[in-house]
């Protein structure tokens, strides 16, 4: 620097430079709880995957997807019809759930979104994501399992269905909301009409974050235990029809921890590995085939 | 044709009052008419007894401060204000002789005869070439040589075809903003439109970009009726035929463009040009 006449400000001073010595600390000891308690948030994380591996990977074979469920006190087997009845009733639960879900957060998104219908559909959904899932199985079993005079994999997926519909209708919206205006009006503009103007450029464009939403829902459907033992129960065969009671991964995990034999306990953890590792693939595959472009 | 390389030439050379459209016929003067037009957000009135006559295959500027409701009235023409809630007009603008609100015009149709440039490049998220042909898909046409060759003739028309010629499959959201926005341009001309509206084109462009443009509105009005909003009084002196100025949702002035920016009329038209207020 240049010697010149002009005195310096104190910003460098003794006293100011204590004072932001100590802003300094302080900003980094905040820096340090957030990156901790970020890192705590992983322990727990981390101990649920690491204890499933632990627990689950001994039993781990290919058997495991190709056989039925051992009888009680029996050894050996697999649980193939229970990823087969869980695979089934998510599928059923999208297809009924997601068509719902997308064409109504279109509806209330695009088409009227002041309407009363549409602030009752918006409302009525954010209610039920609350609802506990057991209130889901009781309602499918009242109108499915009780009308049709049987527990099957139907009134299952249907329970699923309830399940996430609300969390498909939801993130849907989002994820129409976060399609920018400009677009539309680009749409408009060229002459398109209101339903051209959805189809080939809004939710195109929306996919990517409506597969979020979808994918979400896949993943608690294919957990719940509570919806599935009021509706579909669980069969110790591979499923036959659709209007029969269906295994699920869920409930075998629930009904082999209960039992008091050390191999379907260990049998139970394997279940339960395999179903991370299904809702994993689930995502990951999404992610990348729909993956923005 | 005119091919204006000086970006700032003075207002007297850029402003050719009797417009030269050699290879057709007989443009109307009154292509575009509007006639005692009012318009109204809710119970806010936008628009106050609008009436002028916008002449075809020229170039009309419109000018005046942010709210002065240029760009409602552009927004006008191809009826894009009706996609918002509680609009409401009073008057009539005819295009070419036939009312705009006519029960029998199709506004899907009207939309199509008059291509649209927003402020923001919009371009979808599609690819260059899907961008181009997306008012033929949705026309239904799929046939793949008129598609080619619609690319081809509007990027070409967009003085964009050379830069991007090897990657019309590309992202365009991988294009510059001028190129974004040339390509909105070109998007927009794809489907032969009568009349270009331009809504502040250049407000997010470089001055190289703004030059581009320019040049191609030049290009462009021996095909086209265009009328562009702008902010800049230089680039309506620069490419405009005719100059409309507004102020508070009145047309206080509308005349050739190197008459309103030489010797304008009105008192608030001079003040605005020079910079008094505005």
């Amino acid at each position: 620097m240049s010697t010149s006449t002009v005195e310096p400000t104190d910003f460098f001073s003794s006293a100011n430079a204590a004072r932001s010595g100590v802003r300094s600390l302080w900003s980094k000891f905040l820096s340090a709880i957030c990156v901790g308690l970020a890192l705590l948030t992983l322990v727990p994380l981390f101990s649920i995957v690491f204890l499933v591996l632990k627990n689950g990977l001994p039993l781990l074979s290919w058997s495991v997807f190709t056989e039925l469920p051992p009888a009680a006190g029996m050894t050996g087997g697999g649980f193939g019809n229970a990823i087969v009845g869980t695979l089934i009733m998510v599928g059923i639960a999208l297809l009924l759930a997601a068509p719902f879900g997308i064409l109504s957060a279109v509806y209330i998104n695009e088409y009227d979104p002041y309407s009363r219908l549409s602030n009752a559909v918006r409302f009525v959904a954010k209610l039920l994501t609350g609802i506990p899932s057991i209130i889901c199985g009781v309602f499918a079993y009242a109108v499915i399992v009780l009308t049709t005079g049987g527990f099957s994999a139907w009134a299952g997926g249907f329970a699923l269905a309830i399940l996430i519909l609300p969390t498909i209708l939801l993130t849907a919206e989002q994820a129409l909301l976060g399609v920018s205006q400009a677009y539309r009006e680009a749409s408009y503009g060229l002459g398109a009409t209101k339903f051209q103007t959805i189809w080939r450029v809004v939710l195109p464009d929306a996919l990517p974050a409506i597969m979020t939403g979808i994918m979400l829902a896949v993943a608690r459907a294919a957990g719940e235990t509570a919806p599935l033992v009021f509706t579909a129960l669980f069969s110790q065969f591979w499923i036959q029809s659709l209007r029969e009671p269906t295994a699920s991964l869920s409930v075998l995990i629930y009904n082999f921890s209960t039992l008091p034999f050390e191999h379907q306990i260990k049998m139970a953890w394997t279940a339960s590995l395999v179903l991370v590792i299904l809702v994993t693939i689930a995502n990951i595959t999404a992610q990348v085939v729909f993956r923005r472009r | 044709m005119i091919k204006s390389m000086d970006p700032q030439p003075p207002p007297t050379a850029s402003a050719p009052g009797t417009n030269v459209t050699s290879e057709l016929a007989h443009p109307r003067a009154d292509f575009l008419k509007v006639t005692d037009f009012n318009f109204y957000y809710g119970k806010k009135q936008a628009l106050y007894q609008i009436n002028m006559e916008i002449p075809q295959r020229q170039v009309t500027a419109f000018i005046g401060p942010s709210g002065c409701g240029k760009s409602t009235l552009l927004r006008n023409f191809n009826r894009m204000n009706e996609l918002i809630d509680g609009v409401r007009h009073e008057g009539d603008i005819l295009l070419n002789g036939r009312s705009i609100y006519d029960k029998k015009m199709e506004v899907i149709a009207l939309r199509r005869s008059i291509g649209m440039v927003f402020q923001k490049s919009n371009p979808f998220p599609k690819s260059i070439y899907e961008n181009i042909v997306y008012s033929l898909r949705i026309a239904g046409i799929s046939s793949k040589n008129i598609l080619d060759e619609t690319v081809e003739r509007s990027l070409r028309g967009a003085a964009l075809w050379d830069e991007v010629k090897d990657r019309l499959q590309d992202s365009a959201l991988g294009l510059s903003g001028g190129q974004m926005q040339r390509l909105c341009i070109a998007r927009a001309i794809a489907n032969r439109p009568e009349i270009l509206l331009m809504d502040e084109p250049c407000s997010a462009l470089d001055p190289i970009a703004t030059a581009k443009v320019e040049d191609l509105i030049h290009d462009l009005k021996s095909q086209f009726t265009i009328v562009i909003v702008t902010h800049n009084m230089q680039q309506a002196t620069r490419c405009s035929d005719r100059t409309a100025f507004f102020y508070l949702g009145k047309l206080i002035e509308y005349d050739d463009t190197q008459k309103i920016f030489t010797n304008p009329g009105e008192k608030q038209t001079e003040d605005y040009i020079t910079g008094r207020f505005g």
